[in-house]
């Protein structure tokens, strides 16, 4: 992907940018400046809650070159709280796991490494949501670890 | 409007076809067209094309083609609309005809897949760059998401998407021009590798070259070319969201349901009149959809029809008697003439042994990306 592309797109990519149209309500992720519902041109912007739920999924199995070590992986229509709807993976969970309906938390992770050289691309991917106090042990102790990494 | 008539086809087969260039496959299919039509020039030449710019490193086909085809000067232009770009050059073609601006008109579509490009990368060029291939999707990827809301909303099952690869094989397998000209077993297909889940390769159309070619004149000029002209009745064309996240029900087509309002509208019949019918199975699940989009199955009562054979040869409306994309082959620029040259034999009584008896009203189907464009056209026997 050229650079300026990828620069472009990091107010949406990074922190879940998006617009509400005025006229419709209809939210739009990543931001338009005319509603695709109404035609409306009063869009105001708004970050997303990083949490939602599946609207539908797949595990692909044949992945694009850049995702070859990823592969068999989940990939989701996600919605979330306001309405806006994203494409995107589920990381960290059996891939049998996912469900339609199933709550997720939206995170700040690596999507690809792009091309022979190998340029990080960002963005966000789901994980399986659990009820606070209800996370399993493991998960929670990795979890943790992370935090006192960064 | 005038009244307009395919009066010819022409056709390469559809395969891996190594031996053959791009321009090899259109010059074979438009060659065979012009002379069934016993036509020596041409007043305009449209050619549907997904991405030669990708797949061979060609761009600017129209007058490459013509001139390939012994017809430099005529103008010639290519399409693209993705997978639906044969469908949408032979509706362009329609309606220059039609128009009086032009009085023979060549409708072609041509790909080459096979040539050592990246297929997947360059097909997913068809769905959204910065919201759907940015994060890992693949067009079977996307195919899959849309047969789990079905399944979801309908209760469809694998074994209904098994049944489509199995019909359309059955069909596939009296069609000499298709790619893979033979039968599969239910087990076979249910027991295929899984490419993107639910979906499994043999519910996958193949990766395909070929090209396919039909002539188009006034139907009051059709005697000088043929004595079995087909006329085009109707033809609607539609655009819907191009990412599936922005789609209010992902299991449904809405782009198919309008532009085949709109080819009904001008035709001026309705469903339960198409005698035989071609839809764009690029995966088993988009037969299913598109069969109830267009109205020719009630709303999640698709899934049934392959089963049944309500959708098969002999049955109340046989569906994608030249074995679809599926067993036929889907060079994607292509797929959209190869429908109207299907039609074509089926309603002047050519089609061998794949024949429907009395076929009056035929209606093709064409569609790009994950249905974001489609065409559809209604054709009528006299």
């Amino acid at each position: 992907m050229p650079s300026p592309r990828y620069w472009r797109e990091i107010p949406s990519r990074y922190r879940l940018e998006a617009t509400r149209c005025g006229n419709c309500g209809r939210v739009s992720h990543p931001p338009r400046g005319v509603c695709p519902a109404c035609c409306g041109t009063d869009a105001q912007n708004l970050e997303l809650s990083h949490e939602g739920k599946v609207v539908t999924f797949t595990v692909v199995h044949v992945p694009p070159g850049d995702f070859l070590m990823e592969a068999p992986y989940v990939l989701a229509v996600v919605e979330t709280p306001e309405g806006a709807r994203m494409m995107i993976q589920v990381a960290d969970c059996d891939p049998a796991s996912v469900e339609i309906g199933m709550p997720v938390a939206l995170e700040f992770r690596l999507i690809r490494k792009e091309g022979k050289s190998g340029i990080l691309c960002y963005g966000h991917k789901a994980v399986p949501a659990y009820p606070r106090g209800e996370e399993e042990g493991a998960d929670l102790e990795s979890r943790e670890m992370e935090v006192a990494h960064a | 409007m005038r009244d307009v008539a395919i009066v010819a086809a022409g056709m390469t087969r559809f395969g891996e076809l190594w031996g053959a260039s791009l321009r090899d496959l259109f010059v074979e299919a438009a060659r065979e067209a012009l002379i069934n039509a016993g036509a020596d020039q041409l007043d305009a030449i449209y050619v549907g094309n997904m991405s030669a710019g990708q797949f061979v490193g060609q761009e600017h086909l129209g007058p490459l083609l013509a001139d390939h085809l012994g017809m430099a000067g005529v103008p010639a232009i290519r399409i693209e609309s993705a997978c639906a770009s044969g469908g949408v050059a032979l509706r362009t073609a329609f309606l220059e005809v039609a128009s009086g601006a032009s009085d023979i008109v060549l409708a072609a579509g041509v790909e080459k897949m096979n040539d050592g490009a990246d297929v997947t990368e360059i097909l997913a060029t068809a769905s959204d760059q910065e919201t759907e291939v940015y994060n890992g999707a693949t067009f079977p990827g996307l195919y899959a998401m849309i047969a789990r809301a079905h399944m979801e909303k309908h209760g469809t099952t694998e074994e209904d998407l098994a049944w489509v690869s199995v019909k359309n094989h059955r069909h596939g397998a009296l069609n000499d021009h298709a790619q893979f000209p033979r039968e599969l077993t239910l087990d076979q297909v249910m027991g295929s590798a899984p490419v993107s889940e639910p979906l499994r390769l043999l519910h996958c159309s193949p990766v395909s070259d070929g090209a396919a070619a039909v002539i188009l004149c006034p139907l009051d000029q059709a005697s000088r070319y043929t004595d079995r002209p087909v006329v085009i009745r109707g033809t609607g064309m539609a655009t819907g969201s191009m990412a599936l996240a922005d789609r209010a029900d992902i299991s449904f087509l809405d782009a198919v349901a309008l532009a085949g309002g709109r080819a009904f509208e001008m035709a001026g019949i309705g469903p339960a009149e198409v005698d035989v019918a071609e839809v764009h199975d690029c995966f088993s699940i988009a037969e299913i959809c598109c069969v109830e989009a267009l109205g020719l199955a009630p709303m999640g009562e698709g899934r049934h029809c392959a089963r049944t054979g309500e959708t098969a040869i002999g049955g109340r409306l046989p569906v994608n008697t030249s074995g679809g994309l599926k067993s036929k082959g889907h060079p994607v620029g292509a797929t959209g003439i190869a429908q109207a040259v299907e039609l074509f034999e089926q309603l002047s009584g050519t089609a061998g042994a794949r024949q429907v008896p009395d076929a009056e009203f035929g209606l093709a189907q064409n569609m790009g990306g994950t249905g974001a464009s489609s065409v559809v056209h209604i054709l009528q026997a006299v």
